[in-house]
């Protein structure tokens, strides 16, 4: 078993969702039962794999190679790094919180429902174990299924729209992509005459700069729309706005991060040449800037409480692109903590609204106020998710916005400059949005009666109430697990990076003091 | 014990204090939705959930929360004391890597790592500030067991009180920017729950949100301040960045540790409520009076003026950025006492004159008289949060009002917050002998000597001197003097405040008037060098500072301008006298004057106004708004309009295949069909008439050889 911890943990919510299929349609309770303990067994099969990561490498870890297709040459082939070990158990806690938060929310063909959500974990969790790039399109693909289906049969009023919104639009991103990941395929074969997808196969080829612009930019647009980037972003406030609590607890904390996982483990490694062209890096960097001035200044007006958290992905991910395309160690770190955190703070503050949703069943910001006084608890709770993504230091925000800004103060210091202010908008949107939901008398009738958090609500909050203090007090292993990987990226893209470092520090020593 | 390296512990008493109210609290006070809490309408459906006996509760509360603070009183003291008998008189305690990052590129391209320690730094200028916020702390503490009896939330409001002084106490014992910027934004978020501690208020709501925005604005510039400081020097600690800095010659331009400096001073200017990011300030008086007496006027916003003390070493190499900050901070000083002399609520006006006192402690910064600029911060924190804390209780014992001008003859009813007020206006206004005289003086006299001071920044310190005496006075005067203009339910009500609470202003009092005796001119050598004990403390701190020898001056002059502040001081007291001790002003303080200035003045020049119209309205409504239509119209208008373009493409697809494509294959069909019409006339398979055409084509074959 030991030499296939990725495959049990890629597999146990699937053979989860299997036996899920078996429970009879009517025996709700027992469904929920079960679905709750499969995505906790995927939660505790995942936290082994911290007993048995080793932090001082830099390679793939607990590789598992088999032929899946040999005559294409697609590969099940799965691997695990400090990156996508931060990613997956992000993934395996999210996944059961979900399915923990779900417990009232969904009573309409509850199997189904659950069964899609733990199929889901097997998808994402695959996106970030597969070390083979049509396997990796394969689990992209089957990502979309579930969430599609989650969407438009357990959304909101306009569910259709938006759930086929999102399928078409993130299926476009993923044509072209696969357009890019063929183009490789095919130069591999002319240059070492045999077929391959497997990452370590396309990193030895050597592409002209050209070819790998193109390549860049197909697979740009398949990652760009999956994060989303400024200006493919418009499909997420319909489809968060429209998802069960769930859902979007899912699509924010996790698939989100596929696409700037993607951009980390692709485009930079497999595209150097392309990645550290100015044009690129440019328009990057801009777009990403723009989304965090953007996502943060809409969000401000929304009255819709969902659209506007949705909005605030927006402007977060614009600091996770950002760090990325730093092209420097403390601006890729940063933007994977931060992508951890985005899925604490984020995830959080999407199961806050789902808790009142489940109460009041409206998201309109006007028809709340002074729920501190109904619901202290949840007030808190609230506050504290509040501050955890505005980037309040000893949480966690601030450990990934700092890094961020590191990185790109290093790298643009105008980039610095416009990204810093998007940490004064953030505060300003969460405040408002928390005075005219929280604060003031209560001047709904509606409200009145409204329950505390209950225990289960408290069980889906402490987790990652926790997380969040750990990584802002002591956030020093997460750095030591993205060391060895980062390090690894960035020599790839600016070779010489760390040596020139050296050297020019023992000349320059003197001229600084 | 050896307290030098435990200090790390200092700031975890109060913390162990909050988070045992935080988590435990509401079971020792359970608070019921008050009636404040809901909109006229709603309050008869509320049931009554009826206040049970919590007395027992409460008092171990209050003995807890204070108790936490003084413990680390006790300790500060015990390492101030040890450090005292260091040589360096520096100590430095670290205790893990907090900010752990990688490896990053320098300015000059060297190799450096992104890292912040979670350590400590305790030094002459450190013991200061701890002593302050721990020492002011407990008494304030103290204070609010008997201010905050009756409100509801108690245990709520000593969690957040403990969390400041935990945060605080971080601000001022770390060893680096990154961990001060830990407790800077820390501080932050206390005042923002507690500005906001009455949240059934719209206006609380609103004061606590703008002090946290304005207030991130000024974060923004600390935050790259910090960016640059990474770049430039590859580190964060305050000892690295002074050796760094060390040997280095002034700028002479406009160079980038000015702009670092500026940046810095950004961050300053907004928790030291600085013109222009003062406005919030004023506002956070929604808070209840202890807060304003502890954050917003002894510790917090004094953080940045400890945090350019502290890089001191950087400011003195950029002459043009202190010459920034001495203007601001002197314009700030002028225009905030303006303000304060025409406000009726009486906690405006000690909020306005925080502002402005503020500003004379930054004109002592830019004048490069580091030490003078802490020990105006350092007897301001005695005298104001005195006069805070007195306001209080005044309103404590006015019911709730806060208004002036319906005040008066107090004097004789609370007879102990009289008496500890009257101390601490005389030490604010500048009367020799007393705490504020001293630190004013040597702000006033630096500012005229230094060489970084000018003529007309003493003019401007002298100017808002006088306004500072006037507005104190006119409050002196309006409050305790005079006629009783309240109604007579709450006259009824007048008393003076228990125990707990006249006690601190007693302490406060006391240290009012003796606090500035560690500070004496340097003109008054009848007193030996003891009485200068202050600038020989904090020495050590600004030694690098400090290296160009202040020019010589004549003693005369300096004796001059002395007697013109104290002039200056008893003559504007004396004119508050005349003006508001008449008969006429007495009984109707509210008709003096409706210039044009004093309206002006009484709007606060409309600075609010302006920001809003600007900002709030206009770029962040107005911008939030347009980009919100922005975004659904042109951006997801792409996107509805590809998926337009694809039904109509669609559409069309089906009409084209209908009718073209389709319509091309029926066409021939069609063609065929008709051109086939007549020879289908023909088949009508009657064999007789097959018969009849073959015997008739027959005939015509016949017919035609036979005629050739």
């Amino acid at each position: 078993m030991s030499e296939h911890l990725l495959s049990l943990v890629l597999l146990t919510p699937l053979a989860g969702m299997l036996l899920l299929l078996l429970i009879p349609s009517s025996k709700t309770t027992l469904i929920k039962i079960w679905a709750n303990v499969s995505a906790f067994a995927g939660f505790a099969v995942s936290l082994l794999l911290l007993t048995r990561f080793d932090r001082t490498s830099g390679d793939f870890q607990m590789v598992e190679r088999a032929d899946w297709i040999p005559a294409i040459g697609l590969k099940y082939a799965l691997g695990i790094d400090g990156i996508s070990l931060l990613l997956v158990l992000l993934t395996t806690l999210m996944g059961f919180l979900a399915v923990l938060s779900s417990w009232n929310a969904v009573e309409d063909r509850v199997k189904s429902y659950y069964a899609m959500l733990l199929l889901q974990q097997t998808g994402m969790i695959g996106v970030f174990l597969a070390l083979d790039f049509l396997l990796f399109y394969v689990f992209w693909e089957i990502v979309l299924v579930p969430m599609y289906f989650i969407i438009g049969v357990w959304g909101g009023h306009r569910k259709l729209y938006a759930a086929i919104k999102f399928f078409l639009y993130t299926m476009a991103g993923s044509v072209l992509m696969l357009l890019g990941i063929l183009t490789l395929y095919f130069q591999h074969y002319q240059q070492f005459g045999f077929y391959t997808f497997e990452i370590s196969g396309l990193m030895k080829l050597s592409l002209p700069l050209g070819l790998q612009q193109w390549v860049f930019w197909s697979l740009f647009i398949g990652f760009a729309i999956k994060v989303p980037m400024f200006p493919f972003h418009t499909w997420l406030p319909d489809a968060h706005v429209e998802a069960p609590t769930a859902g979007s607890v899912i699509l924010a904390a996790v698939l989100l991060k596929m696409g700037t996982y993607g951009f980390i483990r692709f485009s930079l490694p497999l595209l150097p040449d392309a990645s550290v062209d100015g044009v690129i890096v440019q328009v990057l960097a801009g777009l990403s800037i723009i989304a965090i001035l953007y996502g943060a200044l809409a969000s401000l007006m929304q009255q819709d409480w969902k659209k506007l958290v949705a909005y605030s992905s927006v402007s977060h991910l614009g600091f996770c692109t950002l760090g990325i395309f730093a092209l420097n160690p403390n601006g890729i770190a940063g933007s994977i903590i931060q992508q951890i955190n985005h899925g604490i703070s984020t995830g959080m503050l999407f199961l806050i609204v789902g808790v009142i949703y489940e109460r009041r069943h409206t998201r309109e910001i006007g028809e709340y106020g002074g729920l501190a006084h109904v619901m202290p608890n949840y007030a808190k709770v609230f506050a504290f998710a509040m501050f955890s993504s505005a980037g309040l230091p000893l949480l966690n925000g601030f450990v990934g916005e700092f890094t961020i800004l590191q990185g790109a103060f290093e790298a643009n210091r105008i980039w610095a400059a416009f990204a810093v202010v998007g940490i004064i908008l953030g505060a300003a949107y969460l405040l408002w949005l928390y005075q005219r939901t929280m604060l003031g008398q209560v001047t709904n009738a509606k409200n009145l009666g409204l329950p505390d958090l209950s225990v289960r609500e408290w069980a889906v909050f402490l987790p990652l109430i926790a997380w969040a203090l750990w990584i802002g007090v002591y956030p020093k292993p997460y750095f030591d697990v993205l060391d060895k990987p980062v390090t690894r990226i960035v020599e790839r893209v600016r070779p010489g990076y760390f040596e020139a470092l050296t050297q020019s520090s023992a000349a320059v020593a003197g001229d600084v003091r | 014990m050896n307290f030098l390296d435990h200090i790390w512990l200092i700031p975890l008493f109060p913390l162990f204090g909050a988070v045992v109210m935080l988590i435990l609290g509401r079971r020792f006070d359970p608070q019921a939705p008050s009636d404040a809490a809901l909109a006229p309408g709603l309050v008869e459906s509320v049931e009554d959930h009826g206040h049970h006996a919590i007395g027992a509760a409460k008092f171990l509360v209050s003995l807890l929360c204070p108790g936490m603070v003084l413990l680390s009183f006790l300790l500060s003291v015990g390492a101030v004391i040890e450090l005292a008998s260091t040589a360096g008189k520096v100590h430095q305690v670290i205790q893990f890597t907090w900010l752990a990052g990688l490896p990053f590129h320098r300015a000059d391209g060297a190799l450096a790592r992104f890292s912040a320690d979670w350590g400590f730094l305790l030094d002459p200028l450190s013991s200061v500030m701890i002593l302050i916020v721990t020492g002011i702390g407990f008494l304030i503490h103290v204070y609010s067991t008997g201010y905050m009896a009756h409100d509801g939330g108690y245990y709520r409001f000593f969690a957040y009180l403990n969390l400041f002084v935990f945060f605080m106490l971080m601000l001022v014992l770390a060893n680096n920017y990154a961990l001060l910027f830990v407790g800077w934004e820390g501080v932050g978020l206390c005042s923002y729950l507690l500005i906001g501690f009455y949240f059934h208020k719209k206006a609380a709501g609103d004061a606590a949100k703008k002090a946290f925005i304005v207030n991130r604005i000024g974060d923004a510039g600390f935050i790259l301040g910090m960016l640059l400081l990474f770049a430039l020097v590859g580190s964060v600690r305050f000892l690295d960045v002074n050796a760094a800095l060390a040997g280095r010659a002034p700028e002479t331009s406009f160079g980038v540790l000015s702009v670092l400096a500026l940046l810095l001073f950004l961050g300053a200017a907004g928790k030291s409520a600085q013109f222009p990011l003062y406005v919030w300030l004023p506002d956070a008086m929604e808070g209840p009076t202890p807060v304003s007496a502890l954050i917003h006027a002894a510790t917090m916003v004094t953080a940045g003026v400890y945090m350019i003390a502290r890089s001191s070493a950087l400011f003195a190499l950029t002459p043009e950025t202190s010459t920034i900050v001495a203007a601001v901070g002197a314009f700030t000083a002028i225009f905030a006492a303006s303000i304060a002399l025409v406000q009726n609520d009486i906690k405006r006006v000690l909020a306005y004159s925080t502002v402005s006192q503020l500003g004379f402690m930054f004109v002592a910064l830019g004048v490069g008289a580091y030490w003078v600029a802490v020990f105006h911060l350092y007897t301001h924190a005695f005298f104001k949060a005195l006069l805070f804390l007195g306001a209080g209780s005044v309103i404590h014992a006015m019911s709730g009002e806060q208004d002036m001008r319906r005040m008066g003859g107090l004097k004789d009813k609370i007879p102990v917050t009289f008496r500890t007020m009257f101390i601490g206006s005389l030490a604010i206004a500048g009367v020799p002998g007393l705490a504020g005289f001293f630190s004013k003086d040597e702000i006033l006299w630096q500012a005229w000597s230094s060489p970084l001071g000018s003529k007309s920044i003493f003019a401007v310190g002298l100017v808002t001197a006088f306004m500072t005496a006037f507005y104190m006075w006119r409050l002196m005067f309006l409050t305790f003097y005079g006629q009783p203009r309240m109604d007579a339910h709450t006259a009824a009500h007048i008393r003076e405040s228990p125990i707990s609470m006249t006690v601190p202003l007693s302490v406060l009092a006391l240290l009012s008037i003796a606090g500035g005796w560690i500070g004496v001119p340097k003109l008054w050598s009848v007193f030996g060098d003891g009485f200068r004990a202050f600038e020989h403390w904090l020495e050590p701190v600004f030694a690098a500072a400090h290296s160009a020898e202040e020019a010589h001056h004549e003693a005369s002059v300096e004796w001059l301008l002395m007697a013109l502040s104290v002039s200056v001081a008893v003559g504007a007291i004396l004119l508050a006298r005349r003006r508001y001790l008449s008969k006429a002003v007495q009984e109707e303080p509210e008709a003096e004057a409706p210039g044009l200035l004093h309206k002006i003045l009484l709007n606060k020049w409309y600075v609010d106004e302006i920001y809003d119209f600007l900002f709030v309205n206009g770029l962040a409504k107005r911008g939030g708004t347009l980009l919100g239509r922005f975004d659904s119209a042109i951006v997801d208008g792409g996107v509805n309009g590809a998926a337009w373009l694809t039904r109509f493409t669609s559409r069309f697809s089906i009409w084209w295949d209908t009718w073209i494509v389709d319509g091309l294959v029926r066409l021939s069909a069609f063609t065929v069909k008709v051109w086939s019409y007549p020879v289908r006339l023909v088949q009508n398979g009657l064999v007789q008439t097959y018969a009849l055409m073959v015997m008739a084509g027959l005939a015509v074959i016949l017919g035609y050889y036979m005629s050739r």
